[in-house]
């Protein structure tokens, strides 16, 4: 670990400035991710604002019937809120099948969208890895995939985004709102939060430097089955191998979003489309451009069979 | 004490405080944070400073130049250790690469620096900062790239190869064959607790707190390494937060800490980082296992066959896979074969169970094959190949064997019956449902074991020996065997162990040491009771020890009456010896039967319910021993659906070097575990009539889950870990 500053912020936007003025600078929340890569040297902030003292805790009902998730509202908050079992089950299931009942009492909402991928090079810094030192390469294109991204992933990285409450809230259409350090906010939609790696895998974000989330909003609740499937090799306490969220309803339509395939939850209205006709050509039309390696093509028929499980869940 | 002859009945035979189900004695200090660990010890005098180790990059090759200017200076650094500056340095006898390297690169994060400092964080910190120069050199990393240039090699007092009969002639002419090759992977100790040591030098002599399962080998090899004497070297492990293997040998962190400790004369700290464990220390070997069996239609084996081939550094031992298979069932045509190839992988070595533990993983799905062929239900086809005497050497009888009561008794408890034979005919649910079975097999060795009592003025007697406690619950069943032989209830009894001032012990290791070191222990009662008798002027042949008191006739006196005029102190160190291993071969069995879960559409494997039937002996503390085999039993579903450390052949090391990358079961994985224990006595193995039982928990538990996720899904899966990705392409349609 490198020796860093650190601040608590008084308000979002002058976390926001605070961050802004230090070069190497990042917030800091329920830290569940961040301080294992600080350990490492993965990551190597100089300073750290810590927001766990602004008011971004609560969870509140949206004027269009929705809900606003303060950013810093822990995932075991979160996941027990009536309102979110009620109304955004998907969401819920996603939070208790992710990480430990200790990791979730720490872990924040918007912690949880920026959490790292889990690609055991990443986390190894003798190796190359473009994510984590732009231009050296990257380890895990014919090496140990197997976890790693079979869609949307380039030359330069393969890594997969680890989260299971993102992929639940891909699936609900939900957005990020933020403030930068002038004090101007937006509102980023989930599917636009998180990038591609494209040349540049090192941004994982379409969040600007400085700029911090301090909700997540979510539409009004969708009704039909709210489903979260997660696949791993263990019961619990594991990343998913695939995971999919899911809100379906009896006659086989709806939508889905899948995780553990990509470097951002993967999510594809025409595949949405195709779920009456079947998991197999909904699958196909999702894994469109897939280029898995040896050690990763299971997923595609996981992900199938999974879904196929789904689906017929709903109709049953 | 020599023990050469069976032991006849003896104070042990009583049962008033051995072979009753006992909470550890150490539980309270445990519980309450009180135990001492390697990491934990602090000496108020002089303050410990601390140790970083730097691993290398590179799985092969030399260091060019090291860069330690930047380091030197960081805040707080005392002083960087590497080869250039730590002097001449040994390698211990059971260490196959260097614990320090430099400027020779043997293997990935062999360890190749030691940064001290005056905090954790300043060393952690400052060992960032050095920059190393490699030239890097190719290495042979893939088993099965290099397998055919293996060459035979001994096993531990065992030949690379064995032949009994015409193996070819009776496999070829078989009516009924199976030729199968299988593999295990390379596998992590994952230990809860890391590699810890505190060094501290006063003059010439070296004191080193450390978690080590083995106190002499450790006080040898690091004198060795250090190029001192022996005499010089005091080692102190009373607590050891798991070991299974990898903590049996000298390793970097405590050779480190001495150099540390000499060069900044202050005590240092080291543990291991998590990361650092996977590819520094040892692992269990990557195994490929090729496996012959010919039967007549009856199911009488007349040939069975089993090669392993694994690898390893240079001076690093074989896997020896094939050990059980030249004892478990009958059969007049045999042969084994062990093959070494050299790997630059860190070095493998001993973990849990070594030998059986991967040898029945393939075995035993062997034997499932077969029975299958034969249309021959496998606890039958097991039993029918049973044997009460070894098979390569037919005047040798087993000195018990009641595997084919584990196997009965077992199949009656577990519902055996209820399986149907025909794979993939049970749903439960989302769930397809299936049974397995394996016999468990783990040889029996004995240990020469040294102890010291002292009985003082309170009647307390006090119980010194260096053997360890590794989480077992050796400091409880030592308590309860001199309470049983000084006639004490188990609280008036101390004991103390992992120091090396201390008589020398079996330690801790191929579950040798709980019936060795009570061995030991029980030696060393017979001589404090015999002082005991003299000093209360008793016939010691007589004398009854009872209730606290000493009773011959009429006459009865208090224990504590014959401490008073001064501790009456007795040692001794029981040796195996005779002609017991020319007559008797001794080893443990058991059965295991699992039932598992089979996900319809997923192929995610989950147990249901466990059985184990093990025959292991007289049981010292049944609590413990359970603890043992439920804890072999876990291990036993983690190697058979999850734990692999996964090798990137191009760079050399192992990949999920940590334990969100290489995964062992949680308590979500494990159902219900039954254990069972035949109530049985072994009087060739030792005065307490014991046997090892620990590894044999593990032994054959893979297979049985194998073997039930076949009769689940109809799918035969030979490489472990069986991770649902091997199972997906054959899986029935879900609908």
């Amino acid at each position: 670990m490198k020796s860093f500053t650190y601040e608590r912020a008084t308000s979002p936007a002058e976390a926001a400035a605070s961050v802004m003025r230090v070069p190497g600078a990042k917030f800091i929340a329920g830290g569940t991710n961040l301080l294992d890569l600080m350990k490492l040297q993965v990551e190597t902030p100089t300073h750290l604002v810590d927001v766990n003292g602004l008011d971004l805790d609560t969870i509140e009902p949206t004027e269009d019937g929705g809900l606003r998730i303060g950013a810093l509202v822990r995932n075991t908050d979160l996941a027990a809120d009536l309102r979110v079992r009620r109304g955004y089950g998907v969401l819920s299931r996603a939070l208790l099948s992710g990480a430990s009942g200790q990791l979730r009492n720490k872990a924040t909402t918007a912690g949880n969208l920026l959490q790292r991928t889990r690609c055991p090079y990443f986390y190894d810094t003798a190796q190359p890895c473009n994510k984590r030192q732009p231009g050296s390469g990257c380890s895990a294109i014919g090496g140990i995939s197997r976890q790693l991204s079979v869609v949307g992933a380039s030359e330069a990285c393969i890594a997969t985004h680890p989260g299971d409450m993102a992929v639940a809230m891909r699936v609900l259409d939900a957005n990020v709102e933020t403030v930068n350090d002038k004090g101007d906010t937006r509102r980023i939609p989930i599917a636009e939060f998180h990038r591609l790696p494209g040349g540049t895998p090192q941004i994982e974000t379409s969040l600007q430097p400085g700029e911090l989330i301090t909700a997540v909003t979510l539409p009004k609740p969708v009704a039909g089955m709210h489903v979260y499937r997660k696949v791993r090799d263990r019961a619990s306490y594991a990343f998913a191998l695939i995971s999919i969220a899911g809100i379906v309803q009896r006659d086989g339509t709806g939508r889905i979003a899948v995780g553990g395939v990509a470097p951002k939850p993967w999510r594809d209205e025409a595949a949405e489309a195709e779920l009456p006709k079947g998991a197999k050509i909904a699958t196909e039309r999702l894994f469109a451009g897939a280029k898995p390696t040896h050690d990763n093509a299971y997923k595609l028929k996981l992900t199938e069979r999974a879904l196929g499980a789904v689906l017929s869940e709903a109709r049953a | 004490m020599k023990f050469d002859t069976p032991a006849g009945r003896n104070p042990i035979d009583q049962l008033k405080v051995v072979g009753r189900a006992t909470d550890r004695i150490d539980g309270p200090f445990k519980t309450t944070g009180t135990a001492n660990y390697a990491y934990d010890w602090h000496d108020p005098q002089s303050k410990a400073v601390y140790g970083f180790v730097v691993g290398a990059t590179i799985a092969k090759g030399r260091i060019e130049a090291m860069a330690l200017d930047e380091a030197r200076a960081a805040r707080g650094v005392l002083a960087i250790v590497t080869a250039d500056n730590a002097g001449p340095l040994d390698k211990g006898k059971l260490n196959a690469a260097k614990l320090l390297g430099g400027p020779e690169v043997e293997h990935y994060h062999q360890a190749i620096a030691l940064v001290v400092a005056e905090t954790f964080e300043q060393a952690r910190s400052a060992a960032a900062l050095i920059r190393v120069d490699y030239a890097e050199t190719k290495g042979e990393f893939d088993l099965a790239a290099v397998k055919d240039t293996g060459k035979p090699e001994k096993l531990a007092g065992a030949p690379s190869d064995t032949f009994i009969g015409d193996f070819s002639g009776a496999f070829a002419s078989a009516p009924v064959q199976l030729d199968a090759t299988y593999t295990t992977p390379d596998q992590a100790h994952a230990m809860m607790e890391p590699h810890a040591s505190i060094a501290s030098w006063d003059g010439d002599a070296l004191t080193v707190w450390t978690s080590n399962q083995m106190i002499a080998w450790g006080t040898r090899d690091l004198a060795l390494t250090l190029g001192i004497p022996k005499e010089k070297v005091r080692l102190v492990s009373p607590f050891v937060g798991g070991g299974f293997g990898g903590k049996l040998f000298l390793r970097a962190e405590a050779v480190l800490a001495a150099l540390g400790a000499r060069a900044t004369k202050r005590p240092v700290k080291v543990a291991l980082t998590r990361p650092l464990s996977f590819n520094n220390t040892v692992h269990r070997p990557a195994t490929i296992q090729r496996i012959r069996l010919g039967a007549t239609p009856d199911g009488t084996i007349t040939a069975i066959g089993h090669e392993s081939w694994s690898g390893n550094l240079p001076g690093g031992k074989p896997e020896a896979a094939v050990q059980q298979t030249r004892l478990l069932y009958a059969g007049a045509n045999r042969m084994t074969q062990t093959r070494l190839a050299m790997l630059d992988l860190p070095e493998g070595n001993s973990m849990r169970a070594p030998g059986e533990a991967p040898g029945l993983m393939v075995l035993e799905i062997a034997m499932d094959e077969m029975a299958e062929k034969l249309g021959l239900d496998p606890v039958e086809f097991r039993i029918r190949n049973d044997t009460q005497v070894d098979p390569e050497k037919p005047e040798r009888r087993f000195s018990q064997r009641s595997l084919i009561e584990c196997l009965r008794k077992g199949a009656a408890r577990f519902g055996w019956d209820k399986r149907i034979v025909k794979p993939g005919q049970v749903r439960d649910g989302r769930w397809l449902v299936g049974m397995g079975v394996a016999a468990a097999f783990r040889n029996n060795m004995n240990v020469k074991s040294g102890a010291r009592v002292r009985l003082d003025g309170q009647g307390v007697v006090t119980v010194e020996t260096d053997m360890t406690d590794i989480g077992t619950g050796s400091y409880t069943i030592i308590g309860q065997t001199a309470a049983e032989m000084m006639g004490l209830s188990l609280d008036r009894v101390v004991v103390r162990l992992g120091d090396s001032a201390y008589p020398v012990s079996s330690g801790s290791g191929g579950q040798f040491g709980a019936n060795s070191s009570t061995s030991g222990v029980y030696a060393a009662c017979i001589k404090l009771r015999e002082a005991v008798a003299r000093a209360l002027g008793f016939n010691s042949e007589d004398a009854v020890f009872e209730d606290g008191r000493v009773r011959s006739g009429n006459r009865s006196v208090p224990l504590a009456e014959a401490g008073k005029a001064g501790d009456i102190v007795a040692e001794d160190t029981i040796e195996f010896g005779g002609d017991f291993s020319k007559t008797y071969q001794q080893s443990t069995f058991g059965a295991h039967f699992v039932e598992v879960g089979v996900d319809v559409s997923t192929a995610e494997i989950r147990v249901r319910r466990m059985l184990a039937v093990c025959a292991a002996g007289r049981i010292l503390n049944p609590k413990s021993a359970r603890s043992q085999v439920i804890g072999g039993m876990t291990m036993g579903v983690g190697a058979a659906l999850m734990e692999e450390l996964a090798v990137d052949t191009r760079r050399g090391f192992f990949v999920n070097h940590d334990l969100a990358g290489y995964e062992v079961p949680v308590h979500a994985d494990i159902p219900h575990q039954d254990v069972v224990f035949l109530d049985e006595t072994d009087p060739i193995s030792s005065p307490m009539k014991a046997k090892g039982v620990g590894e044999l928990g593990i032994c054959g538990v893979s297979a049985a889950v194998a073997n039930a996720v076949y009769n689940a899904t109809g799918i035969r899966v030979r490489d472990y870990p069986l991770t649902l990705d091997k199972l997906l392409d054959r899986m029935p349609d879900a609908a």
